[in-house]
């Protein structure tokens, strides 16, 4: 499998997804941003950072960039993309995921493990993820804040669309789990189609035992998994 | 357009001294210009010029056999180590902008000291902090001051935190301190260390005559005006007002794109010199270059991007505007230059050309403002050998004994109090606001005795042809390495030989504990006033103990910073050497954290629970003197080397032989604070402590370590700092061996008790205490966030 890592001015987290997929056996590719295509690629993530130094707000620049139309096509053809931090805040801000990212409630830029209970495993992003299994995942941000008006939060559970919720080791949504205010705990969505995908925490960062924990890899073995199913069908 | 006089008045103001201006007419042969005095006032300034200190920085140790570049010789120092990769690293200073404006101060320090480690060649992987502020608790009455602390402890702390989290690295480890003389004059020390292959070291020669002189980055501007000059002198609030424009404004997203940039265009070849523009800007950067390659160099100042209207020569030579490089590009090359920087949309201008003459010369639309001699004013600048004179306040110090002081009565409510002082309390409220593993290295986070960070291919720079791209290089042998930063300035104020030693010591026995072998040192000298013998005295002999901790553990200083004139109206910082050490693990294996692992295993002291021959039983300017007593006072505990390197050596083996479960140091607050740390420090997750609890008996093992030739004090042996002492784990089958093993090695090992239950139990010449592990953990890792509520 292949898989687009984009390349924004200041990505930052380009090198480390390009790792983690790797990792796993797959091909990745950067694709710099002004770019118009992203060549052969079966997935896209967009990795973490401070896209264009998240001037005005985070992601609002990135959206605009020659190779979010072509990430736009590709998700319309039904491709699998992930955004992680700064790329969540670009896929809200490019319209491809509902809601906005927000300042966290502390004020501050928080960088810590964070506990996610899957809330639904029949995505692109969670099928590899085994029921019951709470992933350890670290986080890394300043605007991680998950906000979105009740019709929309309603819409959100109807189609159920939250992938993945803050919550403690237990496995509980608790309000103590919450690191950053995000409304419903939600730390990643999908969109309706539940081809595109957006989180906060950082799969890239949990996909070595060595690093702490294994967990993020889950998620792009879902992907995987999804795509190779695809292929085979 | 006309320039001022040039007056006696006006060559004070400049900070250069009648003699200084008699040697700088020699050099020239004739008066000076306007821009030149500028030029000459902030090339001689002690920031860039070390004049009060290159006597004594002499005297470190800065040669060895991995040292591929040496202290001085460039803009950071290069150590082999192993594989044909070379690590480049460096801290730097950054008090006086952060005392003004604590955000800003903060953001450019960071971001200097990753221009300085790129400017190599190398990519800078991961930063360290060293920050020390006035009180941030105590009493009402002092509110305001307390108030105005945490400002500064706020806006520096998240200062660090947006420059290194925007730019992608991970600011791995640190330390924080507080103290009251620093309070009016905060210290913001900052580390950055890069990865490079050998062959990849670049040089900051303007090397070639007629290669071409390029500015990169973002157009100059009026900020920043002769920062160089403001670090060098006393900060009061007149020079505070009057220097708010000496602060500059960062921009992490500019240096990112700067980086990634130079770090291209370094593979493709074309670069035969390249030099970042900190302090001093364009006149450090130009006259630095021309020196070191033996040239001349020949700038013309219209062509310099400007952000403000009608810059004067002097202004634009002078500005220490952010994120700027000059490049020296091989004639014939500039168009991949051009190439690579309109690639990354950065602003880009051929400024000047390198010459023969020897001379750096300014132009101004044509007409020549500065012809200067480089080497002279680079490398000749005046010295000064300053005269020293003992403090006073030291004989007060050595008279103290314990004798007026009872006993403690009450360890219980002693241990809560000093897990809570700020200095020794968990600093999670700091870390938690950096990015502390991006880059996918970080395999030991802030809050153990060091962080480590594992370098994989990613982590250099790019190779010729491959562009941006590092999948295909060929395999690169992974490496760990440790770092940790430390110093206590109050063993430096009582003692500033003693104190120094200690410093260098506990930073090698922090990388020991990780399983680390130390391989360099940068230091970052912060001391008050030179022309007061007094505090030039501190800076004496805390260089002679420097130099001789370094000897003795062989580690090289490979480059470091002097901030001098650090003192407020009230009067000098406690002198403060910060002490960044890197270390080698030599397999991922060997990688040991502080805390306990698991119940049944058993707890060894390495070293003497006591110092017999220390009367204050380690208790002088201990943590538990100041805290309970109120009192910053005693001799610090004694410093000898060669037992600190034989414990190092020994709990490296310990560790090697895999039977060493945890290790942690035992510094601030004794071996009672060191014991609780290692029950709480392990945190899993938000809000998910792994606590693990512990049984201790002190002085029941009849090794006789204990039994000194009269009981110790309690709170000598719960409190006390004394020296050379680690606390390890290892199950219960492997502590004999364990024992056996120390002492061969040459050190005693003291089975102390054993891990497990949710207390820790205490017991003592024949009394107990016990403490609940969530008790203590809430003191300690809530104490910052309380305070700063």
């Amino acid at each position: 499998m292949r898989f687009a890592i984009l390349q924004f001015p200041a990505s930052n987290c380009d090198q480390d997804c390009l790792h983690a997929v790797r990792l796993l056996g797959h091909q990745a590719d950067y694709v710099w941003h002004k770019a118009t295509s992203l060549g052969d690629a079966d997935a896209v993530v967009i990795p973490g950072g401070f896209s264009y130094g998240d001037y005005l707000r985070c992601g609002a620049i990135a959206r605009f960039s020659p190779v979010m139309q072509a990430v736009q096509r590709f998700a319309d053809e039904g491709g699998l993309v992930l955004g992680i931090c700064n790329g969540f805040q670009i896929l809200c801000e490019a319209g491809l995921l509902p809601g906005a990212l927000i300042r966290n409630r502390s004020l501050q830029f928080r960088c810590e493990q964070v506990f996610l209970k899957t809330a639904a495993h029949d995505a692109p992003f969670t099928e590899a993820i085994p029921p019951d299994h709470v992933l350890r995942i670290p986080i890394a941000h300043g605007e991680g804040c998950y906000f979105a008006d009740e019709p929309t939060l309603a819409a959100l559970e109807t189609h159920r669309q939250i992938l993945w919720q803050y919550c403690d080791a237990g496995g509980a949504v608790t309000e103590a789990a919450n690191p950053n205010g995000s409304l419903r705990n939600i730390a990643g969505i999908c969109n309706q189609a539940r081809n595109v995908a957006g989180l906060m925490p950082h799969p890239d960062r949990a996909s070595e035992t060595l690093l702490g924990s294994a967990d993020g890899r889950r998620i792009f073995e879902s992907m995987a998994q999804c795509w190779a199913r695809r292929r085979a069908a | 357009m006309s320039e001022p006089a040039i007056t006696p008045a006006l060559v004070a103001q400049h900070g250069l001294t009648p003699e200084e201006y008699d040697r700088l007419q020699a050099i020239l042969g004739r008066p000076p210009s306007y821009t030149e005095l500028g030029i000459f006032s902030v090339m001689w300034s002690e920031h860039c010029s070390y004049k009060n200190t290159r006597p004594l920085l002499r005297t470190f140790p800065t040669r060895g056999r991995s040292v591929l570049v040496g202290a001085g010789e460039e803009n950071a120092g290069i150590l082999d180590i192993g594989d044909g990769l070379a690590i480049a690293f460096k801290i730097e200073s950054h008090n006086h902008p952060s005392a003004v404006e604590p955000f800003q101060g903060a953001a450019t320090g960071v971001g200097g000291i990753i221009r300085d480690i790129f400017t190599m060649g190398a990519r800078p992987v991961c930063a360290m902090d060293s920050l020390r502020f006035g009180p941030i608790t105590g009493s009402s009455a002092d509110e305001a001051r307390l108030a105005n602390n945490r400002r500064l402890f706020a806006g520096v702390v998240s200062g660090v935190a947006h420059y290194g989290n925007c730019f992608g690295i991970p600011t791995l480890a640190g330390e924080v301190g507080f103290d009251p003389s620093y309070e009016g004059n905060p210290l913001v020390n900052v580390f950055c260390l890069g990865v490079l292959r050998h062959e990849q070291i670049a040089r900051g020669a303007a090397q070639g005559l007629g290669n071409p002189v390029f500015y990169v980055g973002p157009a100059t501007g009026r900020d920043g005006l002769a920062g160089a000059a403001f670090a060098s002198q006393d900060l009061t609030e007149a020079s505070a007002q009057h220097q708010r424009g000496a602060v500059q404004v960062g921009d992490p997203f500019m240096e990112k794109l700067v980086c990634e940039a130079c770090l291209e265009l370094l593979a493709t070849g074309a670069v035969a010199g390249m030099q970042d523009m900190g302090a001093a800007g364009l006149t450090c950067s130009t006259c630095e270059t021309a020196a070191r390659a033996g040239t001349g160099i020949e700038i013309e100042l219209s062509k310099v991007p400007q952000r403000a209207p009608h810059m004067t020569p002097y202004e634009i030579m002078l500005s220490e505007s952010q994120e700027r490089m000059l490049v020296i590009v091989h004639q014939g090359r500039e168009e991949e230059v051009k190439r690579i920087f309109d690639k990354w949309d950065l602003p880009w201008a051929e400024i000047g050309v390198v010459t023969g003459t020897g001379r750096m010369v300014v132009k101004h639309q044509g007409r020549v403002v500065a012809d200067i001699p480089a080497k002279p004013i680079a490398t000749e600048s005046p010295v000064y050998e300053r005269e020293a004179r003992e403090p006073g306040y030291l004989a007060g110090v050595r008279a103290f004994t314990l004798a007026g002081l009872p006993d403690t009565t009450d360890p219980t409510a002693a241990l809560l109090h000093l897990l809570a002082w700020p200095t020794i309390a968990s600093k999670n409220w700091v870390y938690r606001q950096y990015d502390h593993m991006v880059r996918d290295g970080s395999v030991v986070c802030p809050g153990s005795d060091a962080a480590v960070i594992r370098l994989k291919a990613d982590a250099l720079p790019p190779r010729p042809a491959a562009g941006t791209e590092t999948g295909g290089a060929p395999p690169t042998v992974e490496k760990f390495l440790a770092l940790t930063v430390d110093c206590n300035g109050t063993y430096v104020y009582l003692d500033p030989y003693e104190g120094s030693k200690i410093a260098v010591t506990e930073a090698a026995r922090n990388l020991a504990c990780s399983g680390a072998t130390p391989v360099g040192v940068t230091d970052n000298l912060n001391f008050g006033n030179p022309h007061h013998p007094e505090l030039f005295w501190q800076l004496r002999e805390s260089v002679r103990g420097l130099a001789e901790a370094c000897r003795a553990f062989q580690t090289p200083v490979t480059g470091g910073n002097c901030s001098l004139y650090n003192q407020s109206p009230a009067g000098a910082i406690d002198p403060t050497p910060t002490i960044a050490m890197v270390g080698v693990i030599a397999r991922p294996e060997h990688i040991t954290t502080q805390w306990f692992k698991d119940p049944g295993d058993v707890i060894l002291l390495l070293g003497p629970a006591v110092d017999p021959a220390d009367p204050l039983g380690g208790l002088g300017g201990s943590a538990y003197l100041q805290v309970l007593h109120g009192q910053k006072t005693g001799r610090p505990p004694r410093c000898e080397l060669d037992q600190g390197r034989t414990l190092h050596e020994a709990l490296r083996s310990l560790i090697y032989g895999g039977a060493v479960k945890s290790a942690h140091d035992c510094s601030d607050g004794g071996l009672a604070v060191a014991l609780a740390e290692c029950c709480i420090s392990h945190q899993v997750a938000r809000e998910t402590p792994r606590l693990i609890g512990a049984a201790i008996e002190l002085g029941a093992d009849g090794s006789g370590t204990v039994a000194a030739p009269n009981p110790p004090r309690l709170d000598a042996l719960l409190f006390g700092e004394t020296q050379h002492r680690v606390l390890i784990t290892t199950t219960a089958l492997d502590a004999p061996k364990v024992r056996a093993q120390a002492k061969i090695l040459g050190v005693t090992a003291t089975e102390l008790g054993v891990v497990g239950g949710d207390q820790l139990r205490l017991r003592a010449q024949g009394q107990e205490w016990r403490w609940s592990v969530v008790e203590l953990h809430d003191r300690w890792w809530h104490a910052l966030a309380r305070a700063m509520a």
